[in-house]
């Protein structure tokens, strides 16, 4: 054995791998995340900077009707965006699972969701508008010109295009996992198609099914872009307000509140999901 | 049953593949508006590429996304080494601190960076938002997703091959340059990759935390499509495809033949 490190090599090699990074996220993360809730007791001033007076009216501001409906719309739009894609992305996971050339197949998966996030959300603004394929399609028909564009429904589309893939990846890797002689024996004892599904299946993929609920759920309801470029000022989400408030409206201390909110809303949802499924869970979501 | 299955997943992947498709074809397309093909035409990309603001733009990109992706990996790794190997005060903490860029919404971490530099500048009178404020942003969020990969690596590895190191003599450094290291390489490269891929994708954070001259493409597509649909921009859109498509390939196949 080679001469044990003494505390003062030990000091040092924390220093040297974990001192940098710490450093960074301290520097980047903990403390501008501080700033925003200092920020968000201030006022705006009279130039749209952050001034006094100090105090709770941001907080106030967030119960006004306005701000409650954009936060019922972020709701549902999340939940909205998470379930379809739960039905698209469940059985597709399982789909993938059993092909012979699933690396292929998950290849095709990931290629739109390399191309620029941007680009998606603009494709589908090429698709709806008003002389777009879809309703070059719908006319073929006798059906419209629609006015798909803007619209809710646009925005959920668009959502749902870009975060399937969040979904999908978590569930297939839980799906290869499955064991699959637990299905055999649900069968041997003599429970039909569903309900083994039902017992000896699905639970198996719950964490899948959890993962991918968060991975979608969130950053659906935590988006502006998506509903700034589909809505077109239609359908404000919280996100919407957020970037509102840092760029036309400069009233950064009410913009600073209402990310508080949201925040704390993501690490309450977080804290749940951790607490249904321990840290091995939150490893799950990179 | 399969048969359902496989036809559900051919609609997926039409539902994937159908938006891509269209903004390639019409980027060939003569017509400056609407669907029906007039006729082809490489116009588009020719006006693309005699705009000079483009090339800029495209240069702002790849220097933002190298530098970071080489800061947060260097960063990423050692952060990753000391959490894998050492206790210390502070490590629950830490812990939970890098969860926070991967989960918070990018409209926060956008704004709180804004935020910072706002009172950064007030208080030191450093920095001017620009490509540097960018450059530090991206790498906020891409230190978090570089740890975490390669975290994982490090708990597969065996820890007495480091041992076996110190027993033949090696010292700490050395240790982590012939042992440590190569092991953790497919880890670093893969989260050096993430790193990469994560910051051409960002428009959020690059949003809230860019300066007059800092104008990378996700921000020039943003501008130009709140102008309405642009052929132009739909050429540009095809080239970001046919590139994405072409590194994922390559990746693909140097995978299958290490395999």
């Amino acid at each position: 054995m080679n001469e044990a490190a003494t505390p003062l090599q030990r000091l040092f090699r924390i220093l040297v791998t974990v001192g940098p990074g710490a450093l960074w996220l301290f520097l980047f993360v903990l403390l501008p995340t501080f700033l925003v809730l200092l920020a968000s007791f201030m006022s705006r001033g009279p130039y749209g900077e952050l001034s006094g007076p100090w105090g709770f009216h941001n907080y106030l501001r967030l119960l006004e009707a306005p701000y409650l409906k954009a936060f019922a719309q972020s709701l549902f739009l999340g939940a909205l965006t998470t379930l379809l894609a739960a039905l698209l992305g469940y059985p597709l996971a399982f789909y993938l699972a059993g092909h012979p050339r699933r690396d292929l197949l998950l290849l095709l998966l990931l290629l739109p969701f390399f191309t620029n996030f941007l680009i998606r959300v603009y494709a589908w603004l090429v698709l709806l508008q008003k002389e777009g394929l879809a309703n070059a399609f719908l006319q073929a028909f006798g059906l419209g010109p629609l006015g798909l564009y803007p619209s809710f429904s646009a925005v959920l589309l668009a959502s749902l295009y870009t975060f399937l893939p969040f979904f999908v990846l978590p569930v297939y890797a839980s799906v290869e996992r499955i064991d699959w002689q637990l299905l055999e024996a649900a069968y041997d004892l003599g429970a039909r198609p569903f309900r083994a599904f039902l017992h000896a299946v699905l639970p198996q993929t719950y964490p899948g099914l959890f993962a991918g609920s968060v991975l979608v759920f969130i950053p659906a309801m935590g988006t502006f872009v998506v509903a700034d470029l589909l809505g077109a000022g239609r359908v404000v989400l919280i996100g919407n307000l957020i970037q509102q408030q840092f760029g036309v409206s400069r009233d950064w201390a009410f913009g600073a509140a209402l990310s508080v909110f949201l925040m704390a809303f993501v690490l309450l949802s977080l804290y749940l999901y951790a607490r249904l499924q321990g840290e091995r869970g939150l490893e799950d979501l990179v | 049953m399969r048969r359902l299955l496989s036809f559900h997943a051919l609609l997926v992947y039409l539902f994937l593949y159908l938006p891509i498709l269209v903004i390639v074809a019409l980027s060939f397309n003569e017509s400056r508006r609407g669907v029906h093909f007039t006729g082809f035409t490489l116009d588009w990309y020719r006006a693309l590429f005699q705009d000079p603001r483009v090339l800029e733009y495209f240069l702002n990109t790849l220097t933002v996304a190298f530098v970071s992706t080489l800061v947060s990996t260097v960063l990423g790794t050692l952060l990753a080494l000391g959490l894998v190997r050492y206790r210390f005060p502070g490590k629950g903490l830490l812990r939970y601190l890098l969860y926070v860029p991967v989960v918070v919404p990018d409209v926060v971490m956008g704004i709180s960076l804004l935020l910072l530099f706002a009172f950064s500048r007030e208080l030191l009178g450093f920095p001017r938002l620009s490509l540097l404020t960018v450059i530090l942003g991206h790498i906020t969020f891409q230190v978090a997703f570089v740890t975490l990969v390669v975290r994982s690596r490090l708990l597969l590895l065996d820890p007495a091959l480091e041992e076996a190191a110190r027993d033949l003599g090696a010292r700490g450094l050395q240790t982590f340059l012939h042992v440590t290291l190569p092991l953790a390489w497919p880890g670093v490269a893969a989260g050096a990759l993430l790193a990469l891929t994560l910051s051409l994708d960002d428009f959020v954070v690059t949003f809230f935390t860019a300066g007059p001259g800092a104008t990378t493409l996700p921000l020039y597509i943003y501008s130009s499509v709140k102008l309405g649909v642009s052929p132009k921009v739909h050429a540009l859109s095809s080239l970001i495809v046919g590139l994405s498509a072409f590194f994922l390939a390559l990746g693909y196949a140097l995978s299958r033949r290490r395999l």
